[in-house]
């Protein structure tokens, strides 16, 4: 049985002063990709019906393959910031949701290092 | 998780049927109804209400439902012109405040609910101690430790301004209980209402206590939940903004980093 009173429950344990940082970071990466992915669209299009070699010169070249290293770190942070966002909304079983927010940053951050490591690989 | 289906006993089924009189002109209403003593499912009754019998508004044929056909028909209300924030309830789908809802110029049958997402105590009233106790939590009073002056605390036309749109709200919870974020998180997020009325102090000259307001609201459940979805700005019955409130906190805690 519960009978503490709506007060002390809405105050908790307080304001973790934190928030605003995530939030700001969300906005930010959101405004960095906006070009990236304007950019990364015409191009990806550009190489339709390229050849297999003709795709990985392209990505050689020090320009893409530095707009492609950028545009992976910020498109998987972005997309690790707004599941995070998805997944405090609707989990509200504390346990689960931080096993859910742990396999999420870690999946998310090995994507990242795969796609930087891929272009690297070709580009070097 | 979060829940997108009502529970067993929740579930609405079918109610009566209640006509006013002999009279031609009826205007059909169907309104949510549970008894707490019953132990029953929600019902929806139906009620054909002689327009002409009664004011025009939604609580008008409310109030002459309660009088005239079903005495045990449970609502709120009190100042019956908008200023009380009593009888907020979700009229065909928009949170309101019915008093103000003209039911003559709605075209059709009018559908009456509880705010939505909220614990029902009977019928159309919800439980909202912790929609006040979110009020509460955000210190609605101006504090200040300046000297008390020896008269009023003096605030130019430009600083008083910057309250229009503020304090104007009755807190009659049609916002907070709009917001998808709200219905998921109410426990932990305030709620569009609770954070136009902490903007009204933050942005209130006389008050020195707007750090530590911002402070109290730097939180990734009690401000950050805002996912600027702007059902409280739509639905708002007094035509305020909480959303552009949220925005300004939000924009204040970013300046003062």
């Amino acid at each position: 049985m519960k009978l503490e009173l709506p007060l002390a429950k809405v105050k908790g344990m307080g304001a973790s002063g934190e928030g605003s940082h995530h939030w700001w970071r969300q906005r930010l990466s959101a405004l960095v990709l906006i070009p990236l992915t304007l950019w990364f669209l015409f191009s990806i299009i550009d190489q339709l019906g390229q050849s297999h070699f003709a795709v990985q010169e392209w990505i050689a070249d020090p320009f893409t393959a530095f707009c492609l290293i950028l545009y992976s770190i910020f498109m998987f942070y972005h997309a690790q910031l707004g599941l995070q966002v998805v997944i405090e909304d609707y989990v509200h079983n504390r346990g689960i949701r931080l096993g859910m927010l742990l396999f999420s940053k870690v999946v998310l951050l090995l994507f990242g290092i795969l796609a930087v490591f891929s272009v690297l690989r070709i580009a070097l | 998780m979060a829940e997108f289906r009502l529970p067993k006993n929740s579930r609405i089924k079918q109610g009566g049927h209640f006509t006013d009189s002999t009279s031609e002109d009826l205007k059909s209403i169907y309104i949510y109804r549970w008894d707490p003593d019953t132990g029953d499912n929600p019902r929806m009754d139906r009620y054909d209400v002689d327009t002409r019998a009664c004011g025009p508004m939604v609580l008008d044929i409310l109030i002459h439902i309660k009088n005239s056909i079903d005495s045990t028909l449970t609502f709120r209300r009190s100042c019956r012109e908008g200023i009380c924030g009593s009888c907020s309830m979700n009229i065909n789908g928009t949170n309101s405040l019915a008093c103000i809802t003209s039911a003559v110029e709605t075209k059709g049958d009018i559908k009456v609910y509880p705010l939505p997402h909220m614990s029902v105590v009977k019928d159309l009233v919800v439980d909202l101690s912790n929609f006040y106790a979110q009020y509460t939590s955000i210190k609605p009073w101006l504090q200040s430790d300046s000297p008390s002056p020896d008269r009023e605390r003096l605030q130019s036309e430009e600083e008083r301004s910057k309250l229009d749109g503020l304090y104007e709200c009755i807190l009659c919870a049609c916002c907070s209980t709009s917001c998808p974020s709200y219905w998921w998180n109410g426990d932990r997020y305030l709620g569009p209402a609770a954070l136009l009325q902490a903007y009204r102090w933050i942005a209130d000259s006389r008050d020195d206590f707007t750090g530590d307001r911002l402070d109290q609201l730097d939180d990734a459940f009690k401000l950050y939940r805002c996912h600027t979805i702007m059902n409280c700005t739509r639905t708002c019955p007094k035509g305020l903004n909480p959303a552009k409130s949220i925005a300004h906190i939000k924009q204040a805690i970013q300046e003062r980093k």
